[in-house]
């Protein structure tokens, strides 16, 4: 019994080492948003005056402005266009579906770099102009793959006799599928956005290739200061967007959590 | 229902056009721009350049570091993944909380900080020397660089990996153990090659990230070590040779779709064995 605890011990002691290991840099840039000392090395005190200075800062403004719309339009057209892929994928032969779904696995398998390139020909060969727009295109078209893989397979786990049964009684395609089909795959669709949001809110090597002079996201901004060393603001401003992302995603849950216990209780 | 299947067939299409327009034409233009010159006539040059002493010293390099960093996610991740499959207890909000939510924080900053970690008068050489032992030289050098593709690629060797040990059938464990096998005979003989397809998907999808990476070793390599990420890079942003950047891309692209063919490979046997 002894050895079996101890065992169990061990384990949790391995998780959290590696929680650690995550969490590290994460926890010291926090600390650094509150460091009054410019200098990443030593601790000055405790200070809000990079997140004042942070409200004056038109550059990190914008970049900020440019990340939240690109991440917010990214994964909403990422969402329509590949759900409905979904629905068509679903009702094709297996032969065509597999080609398809190899396509969709093309972003997720590529180096980035090389997906990066890749856009960067295509929009240099067909003169368009490098800005929000190209870095917009490039988020969909690897957004959209998060979204097939965690839609398709809830998708076709549906009962279709749901559909066709609204259908006969005298239900539009379109109001079958908002009243019967939408509601079953909405935890899918929400999950697949999440992840979608998150990798555009992420992503740096694809928009690095793809976003031109003057167009700066955060992490291309951060990407360019790096050699003079990035502005404390910066973290100030990575540190509240991270524990904003996280009390919102822990207040869904709690909803969630909340609304299966209250269905279960009745 | 015939009118069903024809709406359901015009859904498809924008996603169809989307991927042929921003997925295949894309690649098809850097196998174009890698085997032609500057006027437009086939070569093959921009491919054989990956034999300079630059760049194959660069390629060399990534792959000894990515081959480390993947060693050392593998020896990390499988047992956190045996540990979480073991615990059961809601482990997928632990998983997300380790996979998903350090992304929040964005990558590039999380690896600036691995800096303020890792200098010379950084976090932990202030404690080492607190405690009177010497300092490491830790920043700017390939060790540093392994690291950071550890610290930002481990994810993607946890996850596969969990996956696949959660998809085991406790009764198959539980069968070992009656007819008599071991804890470590029933890991070595049924748990571990019931894992192997994940553990392969893992290999790739760290192996592959790091061999191409060119963020990790310009902010942790001090700008100083160069890999192909960063020759390929450079070759696009400041030389503007996207002839010579697609010839070295294209090389990359043979590795990718070698890892690719490897994981297709072992998913298919898994599926004969079932």
């Amino acid at each position: 019994m002894t050895k079996k605890t101890r065992y169990a011990g061990l384990k949790k002691l391995y998780i959290i080492l590696i929680f650690i290991f995550m969490y590290a840099p994460i926890v010291l840039l926090i600390v650094q948003s509150f460091n009054s000392s410019k200098s990443r090395g030593h601790w000055g005190g405790f200070t809000l005056k990079w997140y004042k200075a942070l409200f004056t800062n038109a550059d990190i403004g914008h970049a900020f402005v440019t990340t939240i719309l690109l991440a917010v339009l990214s994964s909403a057209i990422a969402v329509v266009l590949g759900t409905a892929a979904c629905i068509c994928m679903s009702k094709m032969k297996r032969r065509s579906r597999n080609i398809l779904m190899g396509v969709t696995n093309i972003p997720m398998l590529n180096a980035d770099i090389v997906t990066g390139v890749s856009f960067m020909l295509l929009f240099l060969t067909l003169r368009i102009q490098f800005g929000f727009g190209t870095i917009l295109l490039a988020h969909i078209t690897f957004n959209i793959p998060y979204v097939i893989l965690s839609v398709m397979p809830r998708y076709r786990e549906l009962n279709p006799h749901i559909y066709e049964a609204a259908l006969d009684l005298g239900a539009r395609p379109a109001t079958a599928f908002f009243k019967t089909v939408l509601p079953e795959i909405m935890p899918a669709i929400r999950s697949g956005a999440l992840m979608a949001f998150t990798m555009s809110l992420d992503d740096f090597i694809i928009t690095h290739f793809t976003a031109g002079a003057g167009v700066h996201t955060l992490s291309t901004k951060i990407y360019s200061e790096v050699k003079l060393g990035i502005k404390p603001e910066m973290y100030a401003l990575s540190a509240m967007i991270f524990l904003t992302v996280l009390i919102l995603l822990i207040m869904v849950n709690r909803a969630e959590y909340n609304a299966e216990k209250e269905a279960r209780g009745n | 229902m015939n009118k069903t299947k024809k709406i359901a067939g015009f859904l498809g299409i924008p996603y169809i056009i989307w991927g042929a327009v921003f997925i295949i034409i894309p690649l098809l233009m850097v196998v174009w721009y890698g085997l032609t010159d500057a006027s437009g006539s086939f070569t093959l040059s921009n491919v054989a350049a990956i034999a300079e002493p630059a760049h194959r010293k660069a390629l060399l390099l990534s792959v000894i570091l990515s081959f480390a960093a993947t060693v050392v996610c593998l020896l990390m991740a499988y047992p956190l993944s045996l540990f979480l499959t073991e615990t059961q207890k809601d482990s997928n909000s632990l998983l997300t909380m380790m996979l998903i939510v350090p992304m929040w924080m964005n990558f590039l900053l999380r690896t600036y900080a691995w800096q303020s970690l890792l200098e010379k008068t950084g976090v932990i050489n202030t404690f080492l020397t607190s405690l009177g032992l010497q300092p490491l030289r830790m920043i700017n050098t390939p060790g540093a660089i392994v690291l950071g593709m550890v610290y930002n690629f481990l994810p993607f060797m946890i996850l596969p990996i969990y996956n696949a040990l959660q998809k085991i059938d406790r009764n198959v464990i539980n069968a070992a153990h009656d007819l008599g096998a071991g804890s470590v005979q029933t890991f070595l003989r049924v748990i571990f090659p019931l894992s192997l397809p994940g553990v392969i998907s893992g290999i790739t999808m760290v192996f592959i990230p790091a061999l191409t990476t060119f963020v990790v070793s310009s902010l942790l390599g001090g700008g100083k070590i160069l890999l192909i990420g960063n020759v390929i890079e450079q070759e696009f942003m400041v030389a503007y040779d996207w002839n010579l950047g697609s010839g070295l891309s294209l090389v990359l692209l043979v590795f990718i779709i070698i890892s690719v063919v490897i994981s297709v490979i072992t998913d298919r046997e898994e599926e004969a064995a079932r």
